[in-house]
């Protein structure tokens, strides 16, 4: 058996981290949070643009993926702050947060009641000291591997990506699927020329059908604009570093997800609540992505890059896995693992994919990533509608 | 241990290789393709990461890496020639055509 030393929550679900988190429910509350969350050790915060002026199902959209963060198994407790008046209201966020995680500690500061941002910040520091001393008594304990869900990322790739950190991270996630537990590919633009490889791998006809469906919608998005999607997919820096296509890219992508069979397709941020692979349909928009898969619960994510990338999810632990060892030294600061020994003929995609599932356990065991230890907390919400 | 090679060609059926050493002009690099170790005179400047042809490529053919089609040729493509998006068309997520 396959074990890491996480938390485990009242109703049974594992977290490989204890945060207590600042969360506004709108752009209006960003300064007022960070404020909190700067003047209490122990505490992260996130930032975003939206929670007003939204509609309809992406106004639920972005609910749902706060409420999904502050439910996340790795939050301990969460603190939503809100200005007062705007659509996406604090006191919802932290009821529904607490209708799915009734054990979970959560307050509410909103700016108009307090009477201006200082007074908000002084009642979300002392809400937050209290929160930050419950959190430290829990305490970790052995966990089986097969509770663990990773969110797969590929992010400025370039041409080795496809062939050594994809293919070794794709081993991984064999290894943990095989172990009991979940992986989630995403990225529905960079499936897009490999979506027969991933129909399939799919458990029945009907999954099948709904990967042609996802990539049907992302081409038809495309032609509606009357676009030649090269420059944004591949992206400068793909094409500069050798993807012409987005199939080329694609086919790449696709390793991450290594061999096993497809058992589901879901939304964007809808919670991941089964075993095996998943596919999450996403943009190919690191952040965003990032965002959904953790709104969807995955406990940890590896991000393999070729160009290099420094972004981290403020609630899920980022390991950061580098194509090519020029890249592993000259961004070492943000790159936890190299599979560029593939490329040098130093080791095996099987040797890397190892390491990279060793680094997953020891990093879900509490080991801080380098995205962690330099306090990236990228946060980006997929938008369906228009800014009203 | 993997034996080292300068290009790297994914599957036996594919036209491309993809350098893992940046190449220069006129070099002949060796490279495993299936189960045979092929040679190849390099004819153009290859940047790290690129892809030359490993067979004649002709107008309009079908530019296979990974043993699928990454796009079409839009231009006759000789063997050791540079492989990119000036000669490569990429076949989907063509909103423009």
């Amino acid at each position: 058996m396959m074990k890491f030393q996480g938390y485990r929550r009242p109703d049974g679900k594992v977290g490989v981290r204890n945060h207590v988190l600042i969360l506004p429910s709108v752009t209006c509350a960003n300064r007022v949070a960070r404020g909190i969350s700067q003047s209490v050790i122990g505490t992260n915060w996130i930032e975003h643009q939206h929670g007003c002026g939204q509609l309809g199902a992406d106004a639920d959209l972005t609910a749902q993926v706060l409420v999904g963060h502050g439910a996340h198994p790795n939050v301990f407790g969460v603190i939503v702050v809100g200005l007062g008046c705007e659509t996406i209201r604090a006191q919802d966020i932290a009821a529904n947060i607490k209708k799915h995680c009734p054990y979970k500690a959560v307050e509410t500061v909103i700016i108009q009641d307090a009477g201006g941002s200082v007074n908000a910040i002084a009642q979300g520091v002392s809400l937050a000291k209290q929160m930050v001393n419950d959190a430290s008594l829990s305490k970790r304990v052995s966990i089986d591997a097969s509770d663990l869900i990773l969110g797969t990322e590929c992010g400025g790739s370039d041409a080795c990506s496809g062939i050594s950190a994809n293919p070794a991270l794709g081993v991984a996630s064999d290894l943990l699927i095989d172990a009991g537990g979940t992986v989630i590919l995403a990225e529905t633009t960079e499936i897009i020329g490999a979506e027969h490889i991933i129909a399939g791998r799919a458990v029945n006809a009907q999954v099948a059908a709904r990967c042609f469906e996802l990539i049907n919608s992302c081409e038809t998005e495309v032609r509606k604009m009357g676009v030649d999607m090269r420059g944004s997919q591949p992206s400068p820096g793909n094409i500069e570093g050798g993807l012409s296509s987005i199939e080329e890219k694609s086919l790449g992508c696709i390793h991450k997800a290594g061999t096993r069979p497809l058992q589901a397709v879901i939304d964007y941020a809808s919670p991941v609540n089964m075993k095996g692979l998943v596919w999450m349909d996403t943009p190919g928009h690191d952040i965003e992505q990032l965002t959904g898969m953790v709104a969807g619960g995955c406990h940890l994510v590896v991000f393999t890059t070729g160009r290099g990338t420094c972004c981290g999810s403020p609630v899920a632990p980022t390991i950061k896995v580098a194509s090519n060892t020029a890249l592993f030294e000259s961004m070492n600061d943000n790159i936890d693992v190299n599979a560029g020994t593939i490329i040098s003929g130093l080791e095996s995609v099987e040797q890397v994919g190892k390491r990279i599932f060793d680094e997953l356990l020891e990093v879900a065991s509490g080991n801080p990533t380098k995205a962690e230890i330099l306090g990236f907390n990228d946060f980006a919400i997929r938008r369906i509608g228009p800014t009203i | 241990m993997m034996a080292k090679f300068r290009a790297i060609v994914m599957k036996a059926n594919d036209n491309v290789a993809t350098v893992v050493e940046p190449i220069a002009p006129n070099t002949g690099v060796d490279l495993k393709v299936g189960e045979e170790t092929v040679s190849i005179q390099v004819s153009e400047a290859i940047p790290f990461g690129h892809k030359f042809a490993i067979r004649e490529i002709g107008e309009g053919d079908r530019i296979v890496k990974y043993g699928e089609v990454i796009g079409l040729a839009t231009q006759n493509i000789k063997v050791g020639q540079h492989v990119h998006v000036h000669n490569l068309e990429s076949c989907r997520g063509r909103g423009d055509k």
